[in-house]
């Protein structure tokens, strides 16, 4: 029954869709911390700037992003990561910079929520010791907005579970790509739909559990 | 301007605030410098590569009718995902187990999977078992995938505009002698239906943005397929892309725009009984597995006095 399965690396392309969802998702963390820490900088120009990169990189599809990552960044300004001979490793990388790029805004945003959770006479407290922003912001109000945050950050997480599919628009082989290969080749298109779905049903529930079961430990209770 | 996680600036502070925001502009002019010096290299800063935009060919032969296909795959998308959304988040609730699990089941699937894949398979399913023609199969698949996708997360909306309705409204009904169709019907769905309009709006840009999605893999004559298509004819990939991504852009910012306007508008008028469920609510059920109405219960509570000065909308990555 299980014959068609021969020849195709189900696993395999499951494995690069992990892959593309940790190392996009450790990517993503950073900048839209980064890019958090601008939007309630003292620096206008730096709010202006995050503010900027938030609305615009959000409103633009993801498929667009992805797809100029490979025909503008790669073709035309010659970005390659350090892969310029090896294709396969090459838009593997440009994948996780376009879905960072466009994930971070939506981490921006949830830890933006979660520095307004954090009462003000924390942040006053801390100013009151003469603790710098830099202080206030790393070591008083982010680690408390962080753990309020869990439960966005698991969405966020999963619909980027969902979103690295989009990588196979530049070819990258990962779980979407197979599919479309193998339903195309083989007759059990049920089957292979099943397979395929179960699989992101196997990534993404344990993940909303897990990180939902976290949330609610490490929330401050106040 | 001043918060309350910084001093307002003295002499030295805003003298490094000076320096930083130099450092930062030089930085930003830097790459704008770079990215404007790799362009003209690849002769796209050259006024032929513009001037389609300007005349209007560009837009009467590729974008426009690619903005009126995503349109129209988007606009389908919602009109057929309405209905069914609404029926299975009513039959989520159902007294009934029969209905309430299958409901349940049908919904948290179809929120776990990427669009993506739903449209790939339908647009199998529809060349090996329909008779559609090969042209209009992409817009099928693309509008399927959609429907079966925003029908779940469109169910959870209306579950949760329910639930944020007062219990007295659905008591009030039962003791006047509705029976349960009438209660939701006369009572809970219209209430819960104004409530939800800006969420429903918010989704909207959701569906807009995955509708790429089918121009990219299923060959949906979509804005981004037209682009291509542009761009093979006046060999200017970045201007296509800039004028792309700025029509996508406005859009959204339309959508978003009339979201919070609906929003901040029906909060105001005390015409429901319900919490109005915003982008911030949808962003949760944009991802499967969430508890519903959790911020939906009591819109007053995220209002009070955080950090930032600014507020989130928090969605979720579409």
């Amino acid at each position: 029954m299980f014959d068609f399965l021969e020849g195709y690396d189900v696993l395999g392309a499951f494995w690069t869709t992990v892959q593309l969802t940790l190392l996009s998702a450790v990517g993503s963390l950073v900048l839209g911390t980064l890019l958090a820490a601008m939007r309630v900088s003292p620096v206008p120009l730096m709010r202006g700037f995050g503010a900027a990169y938030v609305n615009i990189v959000r409103n633009i599809p993801l498929t667009v992003i992805i797809v100029f990552t490979s025909l503008g960044l790669s073709n035309i300004f010659g970005v390659a990561l350090g892969a310029a001979d090896d294709f396969d490793t090459k838009f593997f990388r440009l994948a996780v910079l376009g879905l960072s790029a466009y994930t971070a805004t939506f981490v921006c945003e949830a830890l933006r929520s979660g520095i307004n959770t954090v009462p003000v006479g924390q942040a006053e407290a801390a100013r009151a010791l003469g603790l710098s922003f830099t202080q206030v912001l790393t070591l008083i109000v982010l680690p408390q907005a962080f753990r309020t945050v869990i439960g966005p950050l698991t969405n966020v997480l999963i619909a980027l579970t969902k979103n690295t599919t989009v990588a196979a628009a530049i070819g990258v082989a990962e779980a979407a790509l197979l599919m479309k290969e193998m339903i195309e080749n083989e007759a059990q298109l049920l089957l292979i739909a099943t397979i395929f779905a179960l699989g992101f049903v196997v990534l993404t529930l344990p993940t909303g559990l897990l990180l939902g079961w976290l949330g609610k430990r490490l929330a401050v209770k106040r | 301007m001043s918060s309350v996680l910084y001093d307002t600036p003295g002499p030295r502070a805003k003298r490094r605030n000076l320096i930083l925001s130099v450092v930062f502009a030089v930085v930003l002019v830097l790459a704008l410098w770079w990215t404007w010096q790799t362009m003209s290299d690849a002769g796209q800063t050259e006024g032929a590569k513009w001037t389609p935009f300007v005349e209007g060919a560009a837009w009467t032969t590729y974008l426009l009718p690619g903005l009126g296909n995503t349109l129209k795959a988007a606009a389908l998308a919602m009109i057929i995902a309405l209905p069914l959304g609404a029926a299975l988040g009513i039959a989520r609730m159902s007294d009934h187990k029969w209905v309430r699990v299958p409901a349940a089941v049908i919904v948290e699937f179809f929120r776990a999977i990427p669009v993506l894949l739903l449209m790939v398979f339908a647009n199998q399913f529809y060349s090996d078992y329909t008779g559609i023609e090969s042209d209009s199969r992409p817009l099928y698949a693309v509008v399927t995938g959609l429907v079966l996708y925003n029908a779940s997360v469109l169910a959870e909306i209306v579950r949760a505009g329910i639930l944020s309705l007062p219990k007295g409204q659905t008591e009030a009904a039962q003791a006047i002698g509705m029976r349960k169709t009438q209660v939701m019907t006369s009572i809970l769905l219209p209430q819960a239906v104004t409530a939800m309009l800006p969420a429903i709006v918010s989704q909207l840009v959701v569906i807009v943005k995955d509708t790429a999605l089918g121009g990219a893999m299923l060959n949906f004559t979509e804005l981004l397929n037209a682009r291509k298509t542009l761009a093979a004819n006046y060999a200017n990939v970045i201007p296509s892309f800039i004028v792309v991504a700025v029509i996508y852009i406005v859009l959204n910012f339309i959508l978003t725009s009339l979201a919070s306007w609906l929003e901040s508008r029906l909060r105001r008028s005390k015409k429901s009984t319900g919490a109005v469920l915003g982008a911030e609510e949808v962003a949760d059920l944009n991802a499967p597995g969430e508890v519903v109405g959790v911020h939906g219960a009591d819109p007053g509570a995220r209002a009070g006095g955080g950090t930032a000065a600014a507020q989130g909308d928090g969605r979720t990555p579409h």
